[in-house]
């Protein structure tokens, strides 16, 4: 599996190169938000605000009001909650075009309860015109910045940095409101997002191979939350569905998915995982993901609870997985 | 040896252990210990008059996150001695020199120097970024800029209760760039605590560079007077200075002592690396030689002259 480093950073500068409204501000975390080069690159058309959120997302929207495209970059934590009031207020009331990067999602960093966003998406879903984002690849953090300009209003993205697998191929871009299918099944349907997809597939494979069916979908946009395609997979889970996610299970995709359930009259047993309505704490990210169920083990044993029948699969098979690129199931040669 | 002999000597050794540290992990927050060493050091030795401390000196393993259900959790504040009346307390509020912190709480006796292995391991309390469960911790500042309101709270509290002893916290330049620093600054003159004092690490450094060229503070002494405050500003390696600056003047102001700092003091090896000095990750194996070699023939032979 490719992994790419500081896919971001250069994709950025390089985007921009033509779009000479497009302008980014930076909150004294230029080097952790990859947004270095685009400061070389283009000096004039950089904002450093230092260490002041909310001045600088109110004043982003300044700046979308005479016409500019701003990209707000710093941790995730202090965009929504830092400045949640500033971003209802003076961006999303009024549909201003400011687009927010929200770096260190969930459990992506040891910094720490303050530095985890694990409720990122349940707070800004509950922002009318807002509009949001989650990468889980390399191939996504490359190619969301087109959906991101071209969706009206503000943009939260839960971003990734460093070193970011490919999941997906090039050749299959980003896109808005439309969930990638990763695999077709019948026992049940799994929906995952962000960094979960990828300790996701080590679970199918192991899965399929003791003949448990599984339909797999990677979400990347919690809002809006309507694809199609999302609604048919699980429509058509025979012993229910489970979510995935790097967040709070409260507010998020599996709350997306248990709105989603609800309201088409489904009537589908739905498991989430996710952090237990817990805070996290500081340590490595595969330690954070065992200490609080959100590694593949932890997929393992709630499909064998749903299932009611033990899989017999170890970590250590889990752990040899080989991760390779899938192709969503809108190509011919998908898995 | 003197008191100032004393804190010189703690100071030193806490700029040595940060840099141990950040050699033997390939990287660390080395910056703030050569801005802050006197400033702790003095806070611990001599300014505070802390409580001893009621904590483990192997600090204990996390315990899993507070909550109603989870007793066997415990604030590191512990470490800084019980919070009796008399006593006067201490915060430290930008928690990324958590490291920092800690090698001061070895050197002044409250932790044991094993404790640094355990040093953002997993499992441990010994966070990277100080967590209220952190040893020297006892509010959650990963954030930056909240810590300064709430001990104005517990000031405002001790001030209701008369309790004889004084709030101390530590804070960053960077941190008065955040609106809520200001707004605490306010209460505490509205309210009239002078039973509050905070030592300012003026190292004019932050992740993106100078503070200066990312977002100008200065002039601090006039804003924070403007604001109601008290300012006095020291040479934040002049231990007499930092001392004499903590008397106590009872005249409804809260005190801020601007110790202005430079990055680099004590491992002049970092001169190389301004503007970007927050923190420090060797490039190359050859340059944690360097700093290896530094540590061994500059830092090691210094004890005895205190360390400078």
């Amino acid at each position: 599996m490719e992994i790419v480093a500081r896919a971001h950073a250069k994709n950025l500068v390089r985007w921009a190169a033509d779009r000479p409204q497009v302008v980014v501000l930076s909150a004294d975390l230029t080097g952790s938000t990859e947004i270095s080069d685009f400061q070389a690159a283009y000096p004039e058309r950089f904002y450093s605000m230092g260490v002041a959120e909310q001045n600088m997302v109110s004043f982003a929207g300044g700046l979308a009001r005479e016409g500019y495209l701003p990209l707000i970059h710093t941790f995730g934590v202090f965009i929504y909650r830092q400045a949640l009031n500033q971003l209802v207020c003076s961006v999303a009331y009024s549909n201003l075009p400011v687009k927010l990067f929200g770096f260190l999602p969930g459990i992506t960093t040891p910094g720490g309860a303050t530095h985890q966003a694990i409720d990122d998406v349940a707070v800004l879903r509950g922002v009318p015109n807002m509009t949001i984002f989650e990468t889980g690849d390399a191939t996504e953090v490359e190619t969301i910045l087109d959906a991101v300009a071209e969706t009206p209003g503000p943009v939260y993205v839960r971003m990734l940095r460093g070193e970011v697998p490919r999941l997906f191929p090039k050749s299959e871009p980003f896109a808005a409101n439309r969930a990638r299918v990763l695999s077709k099944g019948e026992d049940i349907t799994l929906v995952t997002a962000g960094i979960c997809t990828e300790e996701a597939l080590r679970a199918t494979a192991a899965m399929r191979k003791r003949g448990v069916s599984i339909a797999h979908l990677h979400v990347s946009t919690h809002k809006p939350f309507d694809d199609p395609q999302v609604v048919d997979a699980l429509a058509r889970a025979k012993r229910g569905v489970i979510t995935m996610e790097n967040h709070t299970v409260i507010g998020g995709l599996g709350t997306e998915v248990a709105e989603t359930i609800a309201e088409h009259g489904l009537g589908k047993r739905l498991v989430r995982i996710g952090l237990a309505d817990t805070f996290a704490h500081g340590g490595s990210r595969a330690y954070l993901a065992r200490t609080y169920g959100l590694d593949a083990p932890a997929l393992v044993a709630r499909v064998e609870e749903m299932l009611g029948e033990p899989l017999s699969i170890g970590p250590e098979e889990l752990a040899e997985v080989r991760v390779e690129a899938v192709h969503s199931l809108a190509k011919a040669e998908g898995l | 040896m003197s008191t100032t002999e004393e804190i010189a000597r703690a100071a030193w050794g806490i700029r040595r252990r940060v840099m141990e540290h950040t050699i033997s992990n390939n990287g660390g927050y080395l910056s703030q210990a050569c801005s802050s060493a006197e400033i702790l050091a003095a806070l611990y030795l001599e300014i505070a008059a802390l409580g001893e401390s009621t904590a483990p000196l192997t600090p204990v393993a996390f315990a899993g996150v507070p909550s109603a259900a989870n007793s066997a959790y415990a604030s590191g504040g512990a470490y800084n001695g019980t919070p009796d009346p008399s006593h006067d307390r201490f915060f430290l509020s930008p928690a990324h020199y958590a490291l920092v912190l800690y090698a001061t709480l070895i050197e002044v006796g409250r932790m044991s120097e094993d404790a640094l292995d355990e040093f953002n391991r997993d499992g441990s309390t010994v966070e990277m970024i100080g967590a209220e469960h952190s040893p020297g911790f006892e509010m959650m500042g990963g954030a930056l800029a909240q810590t300064l309101s709430q001990a104005a709270g517990v000031a405002a509290a001790r001030k209701a209760k008369d309790a004889p002893g004084r709030v101390f916290v530590f804070l960053s330049d960077g941190e008065f760039q955040e609106g809520q620093t200001w707004e605490a600054v306010q209460a505490l003159s509205h309210y009239r605590l002078d039973n509050l004092a905070v030592y300012v690490d003026i190292n004019g450094q932050q992740c993106d560079g100078t503070t200066e060229s990312v977002m100008r503070l200065e002039p601090l002494a006039s804003r924070i007077e403007a604001f109601g405050g008290r300012a006095i500003s020291v040479d934040g390696h002049d231990i007499q200075g930092l001392i004499d600056a903590a008397e106590p003047a009872a005249d409804g102001k809260p005190l801020f002592v601007l110790c202005y700092t430079d990055p680099c003091r004590g491992v002049s090896l970092l001169e190389r690396r301004r503007p970007k000095l927050h923190y420090v990750r060797f490039t190359s194996s050859d340059e944690r030689e360097e700093y290896r070699r530094y540590y061994e023939t500059q830092m090691l032979p210094e004890r005895a002259a205190g360390g400078r």
